[in-house]
């Protein structure tokens, strides 16, 4: 016993108001090594304990800007600089659309890296042992009793008279505490042979759990039942071809059903001569061509085709729909447009079905009409 | 332990609710279009103010709740505002074509939204609900109270057990009326515009109105001797509710911008919009100042929700920011651009002095602690 060297003396009490109480006497009785170690966080202990604010706060405070500066910045360079897109037509660097992201980075740092310094400033890490730890004063204090204990490298340290003033404070439980042989004589334990297989032996054990999961076990029945498909997978091998490709092209000479290659690519005139609108204008063809039109090019022609674009300034306005130009010009001269486009207005071949193309060439020609309505119409 | 407010307050009480009736008299025969809207904000608050009472009562007793058990009074008594508050609303009634465009039957012929939202928006549901809300309201607040008032003499345990059970009835009935307040009231002053965030969002004001008012009344009874037993655990943790839901309305309120300005559909921007033309973006950027960054800061620090003088200092001034909130809320409805006039400052006088009458009234008659509560006793003992 005589051997071993004293870490302090510790005593429990059954109450936060005693545990305050001890505290408030201990410091005022001028030691100034001692720790209270209780299972909550009792309120107004740092005034009992006298102690200074705590720093950790300045930190805190500091990682939360280190957050908040590095979402923003990010964010900001991102849509600025790296690749600026239009989402939704809000300007490139949109605030508010920043505050949800900011916000939870600042609180994740903040919380974070605290806790990191914390263990770093005052557990002292690497330092992974404390003479309290693995003790019956541990365990009473982590469960429902309050702890308090004086080092024996307090200037006033003296065994007796601190025992004798623990009991004068009313408790029943005082015990001293020596440091672990072994720990004294390893220093510190992070760099133990035993400690660092274990590190390994985890790291082995998980990384090789995750292999066999995602890279065997994935693949054996029954989990692989959704992997192997009778169906063939775009832009994989096939054995089925003796080319091995899976992917097929279209038989020669054949078209996909409902795709219609196009004869006058770049040829507006062969379109304009050979060109038959194949539908006729009833009623049902003239609400779809209405609807298509309204959908499709009424942004930019305008809902009655003069060329009022909605657009403000965001794309070039076209002409009028209603020129002489227009409204001469057969059918298949507009088709022409619609399918392959005209200078910078674009093509509609994909968004909009052949059917539907000369559905609004229908519609077109009745907005014509209206707006230049003959003394015959009117009959 | 009854006591009286010094007759000093009593008389102020009693100067300002007349006054204040003068006022809203003046209001409504000079310009009943003004009045009404005001009359709005002035309903809403103290219906903030007397529900939120009923909330903080129930929430007590659901969430077994034992720091808030030697205050519970305040919030009785504060509750009892709910019994007044569709009296102040009583004006409005006749002044419901000059306040909802959705009553205007020739409007609603022409106008494809209102049609849809007939259903709901029809001049017999709304009255019909106001009603319903009111009178369910009334009816849990007398049965919160009569049994908590009763176990004060006969100390029966089963009574807290009683409203227990009633509190957990309550809070989904209340989660229903408040937004239903909401909408009817502050939401259809725009019929075209819908947030469904908009009942959550006047809730964070109801609340933080009523710990605001008890707060104040607290303090104010610590500091004379009343409530002489409380700690600075019971500050602090007033503190901390104010402090939480000050949060809890600037995250609620940025919620609601956010998804409207990412959807930015015109029929919920022009609400915004109405909020930011006009000199109105100053008053928006003002209300963000006064309802979040000031009191965020000034509560902030630990010390400051236990120091009773900055505690006072905060409920008065979260008073007046959540008077500023309704203001924000109803008056762009009544004319584009900032309105402030002698109507805008001067009807909030009836409310103060309804809410002095009203305390005056109740603590003369009931004991001020729930003496009969069998919590009592660990809630005067209660530490953090
Ligand atoms: C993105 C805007 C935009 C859309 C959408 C659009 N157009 Fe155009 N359109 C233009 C512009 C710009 C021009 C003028 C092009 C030029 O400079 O020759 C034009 C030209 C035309 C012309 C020829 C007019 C002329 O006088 O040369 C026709 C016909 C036409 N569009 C029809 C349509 C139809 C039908 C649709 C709907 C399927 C449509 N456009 C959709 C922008 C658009």
């Amino acid at each position: 016993m005589s051997k071993k060297q004293l870490y302090s003396i510790t005593a429990l009490f059954d109450s936060p108001d005693a545990i305050i109480n001890a505290a408030s006497e201990t410091s005022k009785a001028g030691y100034t090594k001692y720790d209270v170690n209780t299972p909550y966080p009792v309120h107004g202990m740092d005034g009992a304990m006298q102690l200074k604010p705590s720093r950790l706060g300045y930190f805190a405070m500091a990682f939360g800007l280190l957050g908040a500066v590095s979402a923003i910045g990010f964010m900001t360079w991102v849509t600025l600089v790296e690749y600026p897109l239009v989402i939704g037509g809000k300007p490139f660097w949109s605030w508010p659309a920043f505050v949800p992201v900011s916000f939870e980075l600042t609180v994740l740092l903040a919380s974070v890296l605290s806790i990191v310094a914390m263990i770093v400033i005052y557990f002292k890490f690497p330092n992974n042992a404390h003479p309290l730890h693995d003790t019956k004063y541990m365990k009473a204090v982590s469960s429902d009793k309050f702890g308090i204990n004086i080092q024996a490298n307090d200037p006033k340290f003296d065994e007796k008279v601190i025992t004798e003033f623990f009991k004068s404070l009313g408790s029943k439980d005082i015990a001293p505490i020596y440091f672990d042989d072994e720990e004294l004589q390893h220093g510190q334990k992070l760099f133990d042979p035993k400690f660092i297989g274990i590190l390994l032996l985890v790291a082995i054990i998980s990384s090789g759990a995750t292999y066999l999961i995602f890279n065997q076990l994935m693949f054996m029945p029954p989990f692989n039942w959704m992997m192997t498909q009778e169906k063939l997978k775009a832009q994989k091998p096939s054995e089925l071809f003796a080319d091995g490709i899976g992917m097929r092209k279209p038989v020669e000479g054949t078209v996909a059903r409902g795709i219609l290659p196009y004869p006058f690519k770049g040829q507006p005139d062969s379109a304009g001569k050979y060109l038959v609108n194949p539908s006729l204008p009833t009623k049902e063809v003239l609400e779809t061509g209405k609807q298509k039109y309204l959908t499709f090019c009424s942004p930019c022609h305008g809902n009655f085709g003069q060329g009022d674009s909605r657009l403000r300034g965001q794309f070039p306005n076209p002409p009028t729909l209603h020129s002489d130009k227009v409204r001469n010009w057969p059918d298949g001269n507009i088709y022409h447009v619609i399918t392959e486009g005209q200078n910078v207005m674009p093509s509609y071949a994909p968004q909009i079905a052949r059917d539907d193309r000369w559905a609004i060439i229908h519609y077109l020609r009745a907005l014509q009409r209206a707006q230049n309505a003959k003394e015959s119409d009117l009959k | 332990m009854k006591k009286e407010l010094p007759s000093k307050v009593k008389n102020l009480g009693w100067a300002l609710l007349f006054v204040g009736i003068v006022i809203y008299a003046i209001g409504y025969t000079v310009n009943p279009r003004e009045a009404a809207f005001n009359n709005i904000i002035g309903f809403l608050f103290i219906t903030s103010i007397a529900v939120g009472s009923i909330f903080l009562i129930a929430l007590e007793y659901i969430a077994g709740a034992v720091w808030s058990v030697p205050m519970r009074r305040v919030n009785e008594f504060m509750g009892g505002l709910i019994l007044v508050a569709p009296i102040v609303a009583v004006p409005m009634f006749f002044h419901l074509h000059d306040i909802f465009h959705w009553t205007d039957l020739g409007a609603i012929g022409t106008d494809e939204l209102l049609k849809g939202k007939q259903p709901y928006l029809n001049l017999n549901f709304f009255i019909i609900r106001f009603v319903v809300v009111f009178a369910l309201w009334n009816l849990f607040y007398r049965l919160f109270t009569r049994n908590s008032l009763k176990q004060d003499l006969s100390k029966d345990q089963k009574l807290t057990t009683i409203n227990i059970r009633l509190a957990a009835v309550f809070l989904p009935v209340f989660a229903i009326t408040l937004t239903v307040t909401a909408v009817d009231w502050a939401m259809s002053l725009e019929p075209h515009w819908f947030s469904t965030i908009l009942g959550v969002y006047y809730f964070s004001g109801t609340v933080l109105a009523a710990v605001a008012t008890a707060t104040y009344i607290i303090v104010k009874f610590h500091e004379n001797g009343y409530l002489q037993n409380l700690k600075r655990d019971h500050f602090y943790s007033l503190g901390a509710l104010l402090f939480a839901f000050i949060n809890f309305w600037a995250y609620i309120a940025f919620s609601q911008f956010l998804l409207i300005w990412y959807a930015n559909l015109p029929e919920e921007t022009i609400w915004f919009m109405k909020r930011w033309e006009g000199g109105m973006q100053f008053v928006s950027v003002l209300l963000i100042i006064v309802h979040f960054a000031v009191p965020y800061f000034l509560l902030l620090p630990q010390e400051a929700k236990m120091n009773l003088k900055r505690l006072k200092f905060m409920a008065i001034w979260i008073l007046f920011a959540h008077l500023f909130d309704l203001y924000w809320l109803v008056m762009p409805t009544y004319a584009n651009g900032v309105t402030i006039g002698w109507m805008e400052i001067g009807f909030p006088v009836l409310i103060i002095g309804l809410i002095i009458v009203v305390l005056g009234y109740k603590m003369k008659r009931h004991n001020l602690m729930p003496v009969g509560d069998p919590k009592l006793e660990r809630g005067l003992k209660f530490r953090l």
